[in-house]
């Protein structure tokens, strides 16, 4: 995986990492992937053919682990700015909108390495997480949890059912985050 | 007179310390024509004796003038009024407004800080600023970044400008400032950045530091006396902090101070509250046995003395903190009736949902009870002094998010984090005997997971999902009338949001407040009833002041919806179809209101 957390915790994540590679990715993910189209690792980890990460939400609406995780860390780190469940707030933008047309290179971009004065003329900022575990650990859950939302493949609130965490995740976790 | 009183009192305090009183403060707050601190005066009681709006003619209100502030983040504070002039702030870039009231409200001066954006998502929550406080002929800013300002009221001009923090570790700016004898006393926002928070005075002159107390931490750093410094009627004793903290946490320990100030002058004691330990996964602060441990004194009431920053006392109010509720609520100082007798309290409405009121000389508390019906994760607070628990409240196992373990979602907590209520402050009529408080009405599942800690990041480690309070009324808020010698809610009015404005009660007998739709409100202190309600520009988050110019009386709101209520409640914080209630077609706040600040001036035709 690109982006695994093996990865992470054997380097120290910057920004032009990240922007090497999304050189690599070069079409954006289709909006909604049909079943076939999809992978999964051994780790549970669901992807698209590109490797772009994916959700996985079976007919009862049991969802991946990943994307559980995603609620649980877009809730503690993306929330205060963005809104529960990414609806958006006052000052920033819902990024149940902004999945619709940024794809999953450029949001992996601006996570990492921030921009200033997009949604207002002025004082509109948004900071560069690269250096910050508690995101970037969980980059690709926060990721497809809000491509969920954002392609309507689960409803608002708090999530149902959900696969639950194997060992060899949460070990995975363990050695990203560190401690 | 009251007044005469603490004249005599502070003869007193002068012999004790090289500083003379702050006369002109006190001088200025009594004075009902003026607004001079944000908190109205030093007791914090947001009462105004003006009475030419009465609960007979408010009905007829109508505005007078307004001004935009030209920002469109949250609007929190209020403006002041000194003499003909009103000074009006926004949030972040934190720009200065001085209005000349005798010639339209035209601008006197701006003042625009230059400020380095990348403070802004520093900011939990929105950048707003609670507003500009007034002494000796000086405006005092306490900008997002931390700096703090002296203009000349008069000019605009910086008179002194000093730094209290850092913005790249997590270090910000939001409260108001409290002018106390010859010292400005400052607090600091950060505790989910795992900031050692503190509070600071500077020289009113200089800007010079003069002492810093941190919230957690070794006795010097604290500025506790081991053997004079009490809690619930004993010393604390050496190492009060550090022996409640596993290793070194403390210096990561929270304990923020953003919330608002009062002093008595009589006591020479200024109060002030502590907010939660940082992270918000208790797992990962508890003690070495793997149990809960105090963190102190974090979630605290402190009592200090303003010339040495010594604390007289300290209560902490929820040890080992499981929810995120802050403890920096407004802590008004009163003359009330407790238990047949009148007694000097502190009343503080904290975000845990109980209401409390002590002796403000000794901190010995009185009362605890809660002020919304709807919590449930503490049966009440053990009040007998001879009980090894005295002064804890007792957790519910079920709401426990410790007790739940990490990785666990804990349901149905109330208050929400947001607390039964937040910053905005409440208000005491000296008429009614009663405070009137806005509160949030909103609950929460909680599931605390692991988080790393990186300075300048936040260090937050839980999900939150709020929601109106279940089998309730199915809105977000209340506002009520409070007893705080009983300890009783006197009345209670529902409301479809969480009221995020901070209330006035006025010697007419009307209490005002705003709400998030943009209401400006008018109730009688009596009863509750409704007087009068006019809808502003955008939703309220400020508190409502009042002033006298030329002989009128005027009541002023700055609206501008932001800030934590802006964040969840302008997409709504729950989902219709997700079964949680009674709650039905409850719709986001953005269909009721959009952003943008703007000043509301009423007055009698």
């Amino acid at each position: 995986m690109r982006f695994g957390t093996g990865f992470l915790s054997a380097a120290i994540v910057t920004a032009a990492f990240f922007f090497q590679a999304s050189a690599q990715a070069a079409d954006p993910a289709p909006a909604v992937a049909p079943a076939a189209e999809k992978t999964v690792s051994p780790d549970g980890k669901w992807s698209l053919k590109d490797g772009t990460p994916i959700y996985n939400i079976q007919a009862d609406g049991t969802m991946d682990w990943f994307t559980y995780s995603g609620f649980r860390r877009y809730h503690s780190e993306c929330h205060v700015c963005h809104g529960p469940e990414a609806q958006g707030s006052t000052y920033a933008p819902a990024l149940v909108d902004s999945l619709k047309t940024l794809d999953y290179a450029k949001f992996v971009g601006v996570v990492a390495s921030g921009q200033q004065n997009v949604r207002f003329q002025n004082n509109s900022i948004m900071p560069a997480l690269g250096d910050n575990k508690n995101v970037m650990c969980y980059l690709d859950d926060i990721y497809v949890y809000i491509k969920a939302m954002s392609d309507g493949a689960i409803p608002r609130g708090r999530p149902g059912s959900r696969v639950d965490k194997t060992a060899a995740q949460g070990k995975n976790e363990n050695d990203c985050l560190g401690g | 007179m009251r007044n005469s009183a603490l004249a005599s009192a502070l003869l007193v305090t002068v012999m004790a310390a090289p500083a003379m009183a702050n006369q002109d403060v006190i001088k200025n707050t009594a004075d009902p024509k003026q607004w001079t601190l944000q908190t109205g005066d030093y007791a914090n009681t947001r009462y105004t004796k003006l009475d030419q709006i009465n609960r007979d003619n408010v009905k007829t209100l109508k505005v007078a003038w307004t001004f935009s502030t030209g920002v469109l983040r949250g609007h929190e504070g209020s403006p002041l009024v000194v003499g003909s002039t009103m000074y009006v702030h926004t949030p972040f870039p934190n720009n200065v407004f001085a209005l000349d009231l005798d010639n339209e409200a035209k601008i006197i001066w701006k003042y625009e800080p230059k400020q380095d954006p990348s403070v802004i998502p520093v900011m939990c929550c929105d950048t707003v600023n609670r507003g500009v406080a007034y002494a000796e002929g000086k405006i005092f800013l306490h900008q997002a970044d931390t700096a703090v300002v002296a203009l000349d009221a008069k000019t605009g001009k910086e008179i002194w400008k000093t730094v209290n923090g850092d913005p790249k570790k997590g270090q910000t700016g939001t409260s108001t400032v409290l002018p106390v004898k010859d010292k400005i006393i400052v607090g600091i926002s950060g505790a989910e950045f795992g900031v050692q928070c503190h509070i600071t005075a500077y020289d009113i002159n200089t800007g010079k530091q003069v002492w810093r107390a941190y919230s957690v931490g070794p006795d010097d750093q604290i500025l506790f006396d081991p053997e004079k410094t009490m809690s619930l009627g004993k010393p604390v004793g050496k190492d009060s902090s550090l022996k409640t903290w596993t290793g070194e946490q403390w210096k990561i320990g929270g304990g923020s101070t953003w919330g608002w100030y009062s002093y008595d002058p009589a006591l020479n004691l200024f109060y002030y509250g502590s907010g939660n330990p940082s992270t918000w996964n208790p797992a990962q602060r508890a003690g070495a046995d793997g149990k809960q441990i105090d963190q102190k004194w974090t979630m605290t009431i402190f009592a200090r003395n303003p010339d040495t920053g010594v604390a007289a006392w300290a209560y902490q109010m929820t040890p080992f903190d499981e929810w995120d509720y802050d403890g920096i609520n407004e802590m008004p100082l009163a003359e009330i009736d407790v238990g047949g007798k009148k007694r000097n309290v502190l009343v503080h409405f904290d975000r845990n949902g109980l209401g409390y009121t002590l002796d403000r000389a000794t901190g010995e508390l009185l009362v605890a009870q809660k002020y919304d019906p709807k919590v449930n994760w503490t049966t009440g607070v053990d009040m007998d002094p001879k009980s090894p628990k005295y002064g804890r409240p007792a957790v519910v196992p079920a709401a426990s998010t410790f007790q739940n373990g990490q990785d666990v979602n804990t349901k149905g907590v109330c208050p929400a984090a947001l607390g039964s209520k937040d910053q905005q402050p409440s208000a005491f009529s000296p008429q009614t005997g009663l405070f009137y408080v806005p509160t949030n009405h909103v609950c929460m599942d909680y599931e605390p997971f692991k988080v790393s800690y990186t300075a300048g990041q936040p260090y937050v480690g839980a999900t939150l999902s709020m929601y109106p309070a279940p089998g309730s009324h199915g809105g977000m808020g209340n506002f009520i009338a409070w007893d705080a010698g009983q300890g009783k809610i006197v009345w209670s009015k529902p409301e479809p949001f969480s009221v995020w404005s901070g209330a006035l009660a006025t010697a007419g007998g009307v209490v005002f407040y705003g709400t998030l739709e943009g209401y400006l409100k008018a109730v009688d202190a009596k009863d509750g009833k409704d007087l009068f309600k006019f809808k502003t520009p955008s939703g309220i988050i400020g508190n409502v002041m009042s002033y006298e110019h030329k002989g009128k009386q005027y009541i002023a709101i700055l609206s501008g919806v932001g800030g934590w209520a802006g964040i969840g409640l302008a997409a709504g914080l729950q989902n219709p179809t997700d079964g949680l209630g009674a709650v039905g077609g409850y719709a986001g706040l953005k269909q009721y209101t959009s952003l943008g600040g703007t000043l509301t001036v009423f007055s009698l035709p």
